[in-house]
This record gives C-alpha cells, structure tokens and sequence, in this order.
C-alpha cells in the first residue's frame, strides 16, 4: 500500500546546481528596436531556433516595459539583461550572474562608438543594410562569450582590410 | 551619446532612396544598396504589419533563396548576398537548413569578404555538435596555411567560434605554430582558439601550458590580453597551480593602472578598462584563502582603487571589481575600509545603476561585515519600497543574507509581500526556495512556523521546489529532541489545515492540497475536539472537485485510508466506497476497493497502519528469498536462466554483425552466455559462475536498491537522508558565518543602533515608521544586542534544528573547521582581521576585547605570530628583491615586454638525500623512486620516496632530526584532496625523534578521482621552544598508480566488449620509434602494461588503475601513425592514458 506513492513523492534534487566551469559570461548579444523586431543577434550559447523568437519577444517586453528612471539591468530567469537604448534602437546583452554589469553596459556603449566610426553616424539602416559588416565587428570584440578586444583601432582594422581589398 | 542613432525608421521610406547610390565614407562599397535583392527584403521587413504577413514574406524568400542557391551559375557574390538574406530568415525565427552546406561551400571557395560572409554564416547557423560542421575542417586547415594573412584571421576566428571537438588534433600544430608568428593579431588570435580548445577538450591541449606562459609575457597587450582569458579559466579550477603568477598580474595591472599602454587602448581616457576587470578578477581568485598571495596584491588594489576616480560609469565597473577582489582575498584592514568607502558612495548615489551596483556589492560584502548594513540601514530600507522592482529584489537579496533569529519575521514578510506580487515563475522558485530555508532556519514559534509555510504553500503553488514540500514533512515526521514541541507544532498544523479546509470552494495548489491530507491521515488524532468524521467529509468533499488532480485524490485516499483504520465504522467511508468503486480513473477505484476491503478486516487494517510509525523503518526482503522456490520449480520445468539486460543485448548485437570490424569481437561471442561474465563494472567478475543462484543473487541486490529507495517509509526515515542533511548544515555554515567576531563587536562599538534612537525624537512619522522598520530589520547585527543575542541564538536556532546526531555532527565539523583556522601556519593576526579596524572608534575598549577572547585562541594566535613571523619576512625578501628586478627593466619603449614569470618553478628542489637513507628491506624490492629531500629547516630535515608494490602506492617519508636534542610530539599532517586518498589516516604521529637520527612512516596512496597529475600537500610540526610548521608537496601523477595487468587473449576479449567508455587516436612516430613492438615495449616500462599479444602491426596491452579498475589497449601501427585504441569501465580513464601515451612518445 505504501509503495504505491513512493514513484510519486519527487526525489531529492541537488539543489545547488553549481554552474559548469564553461558556462559563458556572456550569453547572447542582440539589438531590438521598439516595434520588437529583430536587427541583430548573436547567441554564444546554442539556442534552438524557435525559442530564439520567443526569448527575443520576451527579452524586448521587459525592456519596453521600463522607464528611463529604472536601472538598466534586469534580472530575468537564471541570468540578467543588460540593455541600453539609443533612439528606437535597443541593444540587451544577456549575461551570467557573476559577470560585472556596468562593464557589459559599457561594452554596448563601446560598440555603438565603434559602429559610429566605422559607419560615421551610424544609424539603425546602416545596420541593417551591413548586417554583415556590424556581425564581423562584433565578432572582434565578443568571442565565445568573452569581450576579447575593445580598442577600437584594432576592432576595425581587420574590417578595412577587408573593404580595401574588396575596392580593387 | 544617445543620438547616436538618429535616422529611426519613420524616416524610412525617404532614406532609402537617398541612400540607394551613395557609399558611406567609411562604409565600403556601396553603404545601402537599397536596389538589390538585399535591399528589395529589408524594404519589404520594415514595411511588414504583422506576423502573418512576415510568414509569407519568408516563406516566398526562401523558395527563392533555395533555387538561386542551387543554381550553378549563382557567382560567389550573390552568393554572399544570398547567405545574408538567410541570415536575415534565421534571425527572424525561419530555420534555413537548405542553405547551410552552400554557407560552407562559400567560405571554401569565396575570395575574402565573400568567404568572411560564409565563415559568418556558418558560424551562426550551425551549432557545437552539428554534423556538417566536419565538412569546414578541410578549410580551415586551407586557410590556416595560407600566405595571406586575411585569411589565417578569419580561420582562426572561425575556429575560436565553433570548431567540432574530435577534429581538434587536425588543426592543433597549425596553431600551435602560429604563436609565433610576427604579427600580433595573428597570436591573439591564436590564443583565443586554443582557449576555445581548452573550454571544449581540456585534454588535448594540456602541453601548451607553457606557451600561454609565453603568451602571457608577450610584447603586445592584445596577446596577453587574450591569454588572461585561458588563465581565469585555468585559475578558477586550480587556483593553487598559479599562484607562481601572481606577480605578474599584479605587475601587469600595476603598468595598465599606471596608463603605461598605448593611448588606444583607452576608453573614455580610462586605460583598458576590461583588461583591469579581467586581471582583477583573476587576482581575486588567487589570492582567495591565501594571506602570502594576498600581501602581494595589496599595493596595486589600492592604486587602482586611487585612480579610478574619474565620474564615468566604466570607472564604477572598475571600482566595483575591486571592492569585490579586496573582500575576497584576505583581508587587510585600510583596504576594506576604502572599499566600504567606496560602497558607500554607489548606495548613496542618485544614478539607479550605480546603486543597483551598490546593493550587490553590499549583498556581497555583507557576509564578511555586517556592520556595513548597519551603516546603510536607512538607505536599504528606502531600496525596499522603491519604485524599481529590480531595486526591491535586489534588496531582498542583501537582506536575505543577514538574517537572523530577531528580525525574521520582518524580513519575511516583505519576501512574502514581494512574492504575492510578481508573476515570473523563476522569481517565484527562487523566492519560495528561500523564504522556506530561513523560516526553518529561524522560526521564532510554531504558529509563526506553519502559517509562513502555508503561505510559501500557496503561493508557490506548483511550481516551487518539489525538496520544499518534502522537508516540510520530513520535518514534521522526525520531529525534534523534545517530544512535547513535536506535538504542539502536528497539532497547529492539522488545526491550520482543518480551518482552511473549512471554507467550501476555496482553490489550493496540488501540492499544497498534498501536504495537507499527508499531514492529516498522519496527525489528525492529536486533536481532541474535532470529529475524526468531519475531517474525513472535508476530504471527501475535496475528491469532488474538479481541479484537483488524480495525484492528489491519490495522497487524499490514502490520507481518508489512514484516518479510517482508526474508526470502527464511519458513514462517510462508506459513502464514499460505494461512489469511488465505480470511479472511471483506474486508480480511485483501486484504492476505494483497498479500502473496502481492509475496512471489512480492522485487525489487519490496524497492522498495516498503525498510528505515528512515520518515522519506522520497513524490513524488506532485499534478497527476494521468497521467490527462490519459485525460480528452482520453474528451471526445473526447462524455463532458460535469467540474464540481466545488458547481457542479453550484448548477445543480441554480437549475432548481428555479420562482418566485425572491432577487433576481438567474433571468437568470443559463444563463450559469453556460458561464463556469466556480467556487469560492465567489475572486472573481477571474470571469474564469476553462470549458476543460478548467482545470477538471482544479482538480481536481488539490484531489486533491493531500488526497494530501499523507493519505499515511502524509508524516505522519511532517518538514515536515507543523513547525506544530505549534512550537505545542508555545510552550506548553512556557510550562509551564516559564526558570528564570533560579533561577539568582540559587541563590546566595542559605540551602537549605531542607539544613536537611531535617539534621533527618533525629532523625526516625522514616516521617518519614525522607517526608523522603526530599520530597528527591527537590524536587529541583532554586530552592535550591543550582539551578546544577548548570542545568549539566545542557542536556544531561537535550535528550535528547528533536526534531530541529535545531525546537529552532532554538525558541530565536530564546526569545531574541526576551527581547528583548521587556528593552525593555519600563516592565519590573519589578530589585529587584521575584517571587522576590527572599523569599530575601533571606541579605543578605550580594546582591553574588553581582549579579556573575551577565548583562551585557546589567545595561545593560538599569540604562537603562530612568533613563528610565522620570521618565515613571512624571510619569504617577502626575496619576493621583494625579485620584484626589483623584473620591474627595472620593464617598459622601456612602453610595451609589455619584458616581465618574465618564473618557468615552472618546481616546488621542491630536489636534491639527493643523504646516504644513510635507505627503504626498510621489505620495500627495497619493489621498485621506487630516488629519495629527495621535500622541505627542510634547522631543525629536521624531510625527505620522501616513492615505493610501487604490485598492489598499492606507498609513500615512504624519512623525518631527520638534524639538531642534537631529541624532539618530541612531531606530526605529519596530509591535506586532504579530492583526487588522492591516504590510507589509514591523514596524519602521522611520531611520538619522539632522537637528536640525529632518523624516523620513517609510510602510507598507502591511492587515486580517487582520475587526473594525469595532482599535488599533494601537507605539513610537518613539531615543538621544540616553540610550535614550528613546514610545509612541503609533492606531485604524483597517474603512472604511479598504474600496474599491468596479467590477462590472456581471450579475456582481453572479453573485458574489450564489456567496457564502454573509448577513445581513439591517431599519433604520429618518429623513425627512432619505429616499430609497433620497440613503442610498445618504450609504453610498457613508461606505464607499466602488460603486453598481451602482438601479432603483426597490431598490438594488445592492458593495465590496471588501484586498486582495480582495468584498461585496456588496441594499438596499430599504419605508416608512421600509431593508432591508440583506449577502452576501460571509467569514463576519465582511457582520456588520461591517452594524455599520458603522448606525453610519453612526444618525449622519447
């Protein structure tokens, strides 16, 4: 009689799920603007393509849904949302919780100024139109989740090279 | 700076045909090319209205995507266009499969950009483990070897993107050469792939550790930059491996900080600010628990706190990190009063970030210093009801941490208020989860105790943690010490659930619908007052409802079962087996009809559940005894033996293949079912019969684990979760840091408490309410209440505390932690540690603070500050003079050039031992290592040997008394590791070493956790005048703990098929090793295997790890390749054998 509930009561879980050594500081990197459409996005975590959207829309309400006087860091699941906008343009970068979140708030700063010089005033056509271009230079800066490179001289030298080369 | 991006997209339509010939100044060709195909799809998304719309705009895309890809006469350049179009699609949420194989064509064949673009596509479309991406290798390896340089960057970028694991060995050398290239992009990104190496495949690229030392000394930023990466990886899971570099971190810093990098490297004229966090990050880590690592830090620390003081955010995140690093490391007073300083600033500050970034390095700091809520009480409390739901939870967060007996009760109520308000299921786990630790923690009654889980019940609903629950009613069920208490907190919770059942209607989640009938088909009986029928009607009546589920009528049954056996008759029982026997869920109507008939026999029905046996073990026939007559009758009815299923797969695949392509596979197939050889796990089952009663006997011990786990009783019985309960005290030892520095507060501080009050006189209401809040919030927190707190912290902590032999063991591993602490060689003085110097104001006081010191710390403390002095400055000498030279010369033209981290220092120099060692006669047979000598002093000398018996690893250590006096009480104390395990005990006691001569213990060794290499360490005291500490490690690696093994043919056969865990592996020979016999004969002596057979170019050898866990090897010669086949039981085995295998012929 009484084994009958022993597949019912849930056994014990390790309640402290320490997170794996390979875990990403950085998780995904995306710029939504304010309709909720996608202009960017790089994920260093797989994520499975039709939860992608459903993060994305998710990750855009919780944006929208803040004021200018709210802090720009956003706890959300096991992991937080680091967003800054610029005009229409958000740019939310999902991060582990140990990572530094004014440094990744700056990140976003120091890619924009990037773009800003190699588009000389960037503006969300721009990326769109260089979809490309504005992925190869975020590849520069953010590898596997880790910032890896944030002079910007360096950043974009790779790019011009290729530019100049793609000219003659 | 927010202007950034101006055009928005109401500007649209006219930009596009602005833009459509016009290139961009730094744009390239072409900025907007709004008339291609590109531009046509961009157009036709912005003007998209809804999703139905976009579906069909995709769909017609990609029927055109898929046959202009498919098309031959598609130039490489639409190709590219093409690829960013399916970019497009994919971001959008439309998988595009069809195209990845052509994302891979292009980056094979296209000309820089367009081969960038088809790296970039691959690198977005396929992840880790897809099988296409074994298709890019072939590339990679093309362009790594290209003269253009363009090309090795995007390879190598690719590369440290996404790379398929088993292919790693194919590019490695390549790499691996590209260290040292002249260009420095070239190394970086070198690095950064050999990092991707390490995260995915650790293994392989263990022997370029000393080329990320290269890398790291570099002469440019960048490739250091990148190296730092591998090393925080690397220090994060040994942090003792490199502590050898902590200078040169913190000489790095110390250049970064002092702006000696080129002015690119700046942001916002802060130099590399990424690169400060990332070295700030890693000194944390080491100088963690360590005070010698930690002195060395302290300097840069406090310059970078210094200059960080420019108003701009990227200064904060500096600033931030540092307050982290200094209350990580040991502590050191002016330090950490900066860093409270500094904390103190962010909470203040008006910018929301800043103080977002405040509350978690308080929630942080909190744990080490208390008396920093004190400071910021009133601040904290204006977090809690600010408007920034973001700001309350972390504030929620802070105060979750300084929790105690006192103010529980206001801290979890505004957890519950937070709780009722949010709707994200993981805020909701999160929440629960801690609002049920601390109510069990610090429950100030019974009442308090019931109604706060009744609400975490509630509102946790269904989705909290299902160990919630559980430890609820393992709580109630084992109850504590007094037996009275137990009864009083049964009874309030059945009297709670009685009333809250009474309102009709009212919806309750299933599990805590599931609790409440547990609790009373349990308890029900302790009430006096209430008819046991009118519980049973309200049960009944709970069946009905249609939104509890069949799982909770089922623990609803069960609970209506339990009460009924105490009835004699009951109308309600019956009503209700009659209307449950023709129920349509099966499972109702088998417990209605277990209920009929058990009520029909109320002896048997009181047998079978007597009252309060909750806690009583079940006797279970594990060995199913019973069925043996059974399973003799139906054998000798013909009926075939039971096999277990693994057994009988084995076979069922060793018919099917027809032609065998693994080696030894096919002669042994007929043998198997006759030898009975069974379980993957064990070797030494060879030799086991194939007779019945063996094989049932197996059986049985397999039944019985899953009998013993599974039987209701035992799950709340009080052996079955001793593991755990034991990992719950750790962690709350953790959670709670043993107050005793407060109890020296106590006397010290002028009460910031008391000041608050005294303040009140002159405040309106409101603030008088959040006066009040603050008092009763921080309550107990290192000021004056500290001692009466201690005084019934006892007694308040207790209250829940389980049962005598947990809160036993507790307490001998607080007490040996304590032990630990007091005989670190180098532990903090007094004077230093974290909390003194802030509550200092009151100098007068210092003498109090003295007076209650314990005892035995007193003696501790004032011991090992004699000793350890003289070591200390002795050690910081040398490092001081070393720093001296390494930074002379540094920077001369402004790059990072010239600071050389020690190589691989070796911890111990060995130097030959004296003759007069020699192993007792026993052990000179055996073959061993030389004797060196590990540490030594003045006073004694020690020296170790290693001895390998067939059986075991023996570590022999030789203590020399050099001085003439006799020393006596000399202990030898082995630190514990998770990968080596001593035998017998960790320590050693000789009680008296004569003056010159020499005594000997030894200790048997073994592997626990398989690595290639491990330290272990230890330490040797003795007393003579005064204690004295020496410390000495030693470094074993697996060759020491491997033995061959003697098999034959035929069962390296049958093992070979047993074992599942294998790897595989191509290693090229040079000429001198020439053939399979001469390399494996150069493995056996390295490794010690055992060369079954050789036959031809093909090779079998195996081995054992000790105690006994075999591996065997499949070699076979091809050309000048060497292919390694490893298979064992262990799954880290064959991984590090291979490592070792490598190691070895690299070498010779």
């Amino acid at each position: 009689m009484w084994q009958k509930y022993s597949s019912r009561l849930p056994a014990s879980c390790n309640k402290e799920t320490i997170s794996e050594p390979n875990r990403k500081m950085i998780k995904f990197f995306l710029m939504v603007n304010k309709q909720g459409q996608t202009r960017l996005s790089r994920y260093y975590e797989h994520v499975e393509i039709h939860k992608r959207t459903m993060l994305e829309a998710e990750v855009i309400k919780n944006c929208l849904s803040r004021s200018r006087e709210q802090c720009s860091f956003i706890e959300y699941k096991d992991f937080k949302l680091v967003y800054r906008q610029y005009a229409a343009l958000f740019i939310v970068v999902g991060i582990s919780e140990t990572e530094n979140e004014m440094a990744v708030y700056e990140l976003i700063h120091n890619f924009v100024e990037v773009l800003d010089r190699y588009f000389s005033r960037v503006s969300e056509l721009d990326i769109m139109f260089n979809l490309d271009r504005v992925h190869i230079i975020l590849d520069e800066m953010v590898l596997n989740g880790c910032i890896v490179e944030t002079n910007k001289n360096r950043i974009l030298a790779p790019l011009f090279v290729l530019d100049k080369m793609a000219e003659s | 700076m927010s202007d950034v991006v101006e055009r928005t997209l109401s500007a649209l339509p006219g930009l596009l045909g602005q833009h459509d010939l016009g290139a961009g100044p730094g744009g390239g060709p072409g900025r907007f090319s709004a008339t291609s195909r590109l531009g046509g799809l961009i157009r036709s998304i912005t003007a998209l209205s809804s999703k139905h719309e976009e579906e069909k705009l995709i769909q017609q895309e990609q029927t055109n995507l898929k046959a202009t890809v498919s098309a031959p006469t598609t130039t490489l350049r639409l190709m590219k266009e093409c690829m960013v179009r399916l970019i497009y699609c994919e971001m959008l949420g439309y998988e595009s499969s069809f195209g990845y194989i052509h994302a891979i064509k292009l980056a094979q064949q296209g000309n820089l950009l367009e081969k960038r673009v088809g790296y970039l596509a691959v690198s977005l479309f396929l992840h880790e483990n897809h099988e296409l991406l074994l298709l890019l290798v072939n590339t990679v390896v093309k362009d790594l070897q290209s003269t253009n340089l363009v090309e090795v960057c995007m390879a190598l970028t690719v590369v440290s993107q996404i790379f398929p694991r088993e292919m790693i060995p194919a590019v490695l050398p390549l790499i691996e050469d590209k260290l040292q290239h002249s260009k420095e992009i070239i190394r970086r990104k070198a690095v950064q792939a050999l990092y991707k190496f390490y995260l995915i495949a650790p293994n392989q690229v263990q022997h370029i550790h000393d080329k990320f030392r290269k890398a790291l000394c570099d002469r440019d930023v960048g490739v250091m930059a990148a190296s730092l990466h591998v090393y925080l990886q690397m220090i994060k899971k040994n942090a003792s491996g490199y502590k050898d570099l902590t200078e040169s971190f913190v000489t790095i810093l110390k250049q970064v900080v002092g702006g000696k990098l080129p002015i690119d490297f700046n942001y916002h004229s802060v130099p590399a600010p990424w690169l400060q966090i990332q070295l700030l990050r890693i000194l944390g880590l080491l100088g963690k628990d360590d005070p010698r690592t930690s002195e060395l830090m302290y300097g840069v620390l406090d310059e970078s706190l210094r200059r960080a003081e420019i108003n701009h955010n990227i200064t904060y995140a500096i600033l931030f990190e540092c307050v982290q690093t200094i209350y990580t490391i040991c502590p050191k007073s002016d330090l950490l009063e900066k860093a409270a300083k500094c904390i103190g600033k962010f909470v203040l500050s008006p910018k929301i970030n800043l103080k977002y970034l405040g509350l978690k390095a308080l929630t942080y700091v909190i744990q080490q210093d208390p008396n920093l809520a004190l400071q910021h009480q009133m601040t904290i409390i204006e977090c809690l009801d600010h408007p920034d739901p973001i700001i309350k939870r972390e504030t929620l967060e802070l105060l979750y941490r300084i929790t105690n007996g006192q103010n529980v009760t206001v801290i979890v109520e505004k957890m519950l208020d937070y709780l009722r308000q949010s709707k994200e299921e993981y805020t909701i786990i999160n929440l629960t989860g801690k609002i049920a630790e601390l109510a069990e923690k610090y429950a100030p009654d019974n009442g308090w105790f019931i109604q706060t889980m009744n609400a975490v019940f509630s509102v946790g609903g269904d989705v909290m943690h299902p160990d919630i629950p559980n430890n609820f009613l393992r709580l109630l069920a084992e109850g504590f010490d007094d037996e009275k208490e137990d009864e009083q907190l049964r009874l309030y919770a059945v009297q709670s659930y009685l009333s809250l059942l009474e309102e009709e209607d009212t919806f309750y989640p299933q599990k805590f619908l599931q609790v409440m009938s547990w609790v009373l088909g349990e308890y029900s009986y302790l009430t006096n007052d209430g008819d046991p029928e009118v519980t049973i009607t309200r049960l009944h009546r709970l069946l009905k409802q249609t939104f509890v589920t069949s799982e909770t009528k089922a623990w609803i049954m069960t609970a209506i079962t339990k009460m009924s056996s105490r009835l004699s008759c009951s109308k309600t029982v019956d009503k209700l087996i009659q209307e449950f026997s023709t129920s349509l869920d099966t499972c109702i109507r088998q417990y209605a009809f277990e209920l009929k008939h058990l009520c029909e026999n109320k002896e048997l029905m009181k047998k079978l559940l007597p009252l309060d046996a909750s806690c009583d073990e079940i006797m279970v026939d594990a060995s199913l005894s019973f069925l043996d007559g059974f399973v003799a009758e139906g054998l000798s009815c013909g009926a075939a033996p039971y096999k277990p299923h693994h057994q009988r797969q084995e076979e069922k695949l060793s018919q099917e293949k027809a032609l065998n392509f693994e080696p030894y596979g096919l002669s042994f197939t007929s043998s198997m079912s006759s030898s009975g050889f069974t379980g993957r796990q064990s070797p030494a089952g060879l030799s086991l019969g194939s007779d019945m009663s063996g094989n049932s006997a197996e059986i049985g011990q397999k039944e019985t684990n899953c009998l013993k786990l599974d039987g209701v009783r035992k799950l709340w019985g009080k052996e079955g979760y001793l593991p755990k309960k034991e990992n719950k005290t750790g962690k709350e030892d953790k959670t709670q840091p043993v107050p005793l520095d407060s109890i020296l507060i106590g006397h010290v501080v002028d009460p910031p408490l008391m000041q608050s009050e005294q303040q009140v006189v002159s405040l309106s209401e409101e603030e008088k309410e959040k006066q009040q809040l603050a008092s009763t919030l921080f309550v107990g927190l290192g000021s004056n209440s500290t001692m009466s707190l201690m005084g019934r912290a006892d007694t308040i902590n207790q209250k829940l505390k389980k049962k005598s032999k947990i809160s036993e063991s507790q307490n001998s591993e607080e007490a040996s932690s304590f032990q630990n602490i007091a005989t670190l060689p180098f532990s903090p003085l007094p004077d230093t540690t974290p909390n003194n110097k802030e509550n200092f104001q009151g100098n007068e006081h210092l003498g109090l603070r003295k007076v209650s010191l314990s005892p035995s710390e007193v003696l501790e403390t004032s011991v090992s500050f004699d000793t350890s002095q003289s070591l200390t400055e002795a050690g910081l000498d040398e490092k001081l003079s070393n720093c001296r030279l390494s930074t002379s010369s540094l920077f001369a033209d402004r790059n990072i050039e010239v600071f050389q981290p020690p190589q691989n220092v070796p911890d111990i120099v060995a130097s030959k031992a004296p003759l007069s060692l020699c192993l007792p006669e026993e052990l000179a047979g055996h073959p061993h290592s030389e004797i060196v000598e590990l540490c030594s002093c003045d006073i004694l000398t020690v020296y170790s040997c290693k001895v390998w018996t067939d059986d075991c690893s023996l570590l022999v250590l030789f203590v020399a008394n050099n001085s003439t006096s006799p020393l006596k009480t000399v202990n030898l104390v082995f630190e514990s590791t998770e990968h080596f395990k001593i035998f017998e005990s960790l320590s050693y006691h000789f009680p008296v070493i004569e003056a010159q001569s020499i005594e000997r213990c030894q200790k048997c060794v073994q592997l626990e956790k398989v690595c290639t290499e491990g330290i272990l360490s230890g330490s040797i005291s003795y007393h003579l005048d005064t204690d004295t500490h020496l410390e000495f490690s030693l470094t074993f690696s697996l060759s020491d703990f491997i033995r061959p093994m003697k098999i034959t043919t035929e069962d390296f056969g049958r093992l070979w098929l047993s074992f599942s865990n294998d790897v595989k592996q191509n290693i090229n020979m040079s000429p001198s090793q020439g053939s399979l016999s001469i390399a494996l004969n150069a493995l056996k002596q390295k490794l010690k295997l055992h060369i079954v057979e050789i036959i031809g170019n093909e090779g079998i050898a195996a081995c054992q790890l000790l105690p006994s866990i075999p591996c065997l090897l499949h070699c076979r010669t091809h050309a000048r390749t060497l292919a390694l086949w490893f298979r064992s039981s262990c799954s880290a085995l064959p991984d590090s054998l291979l490592y070792q295998c490598q190691k070895m012929m690299a070498e010779s």
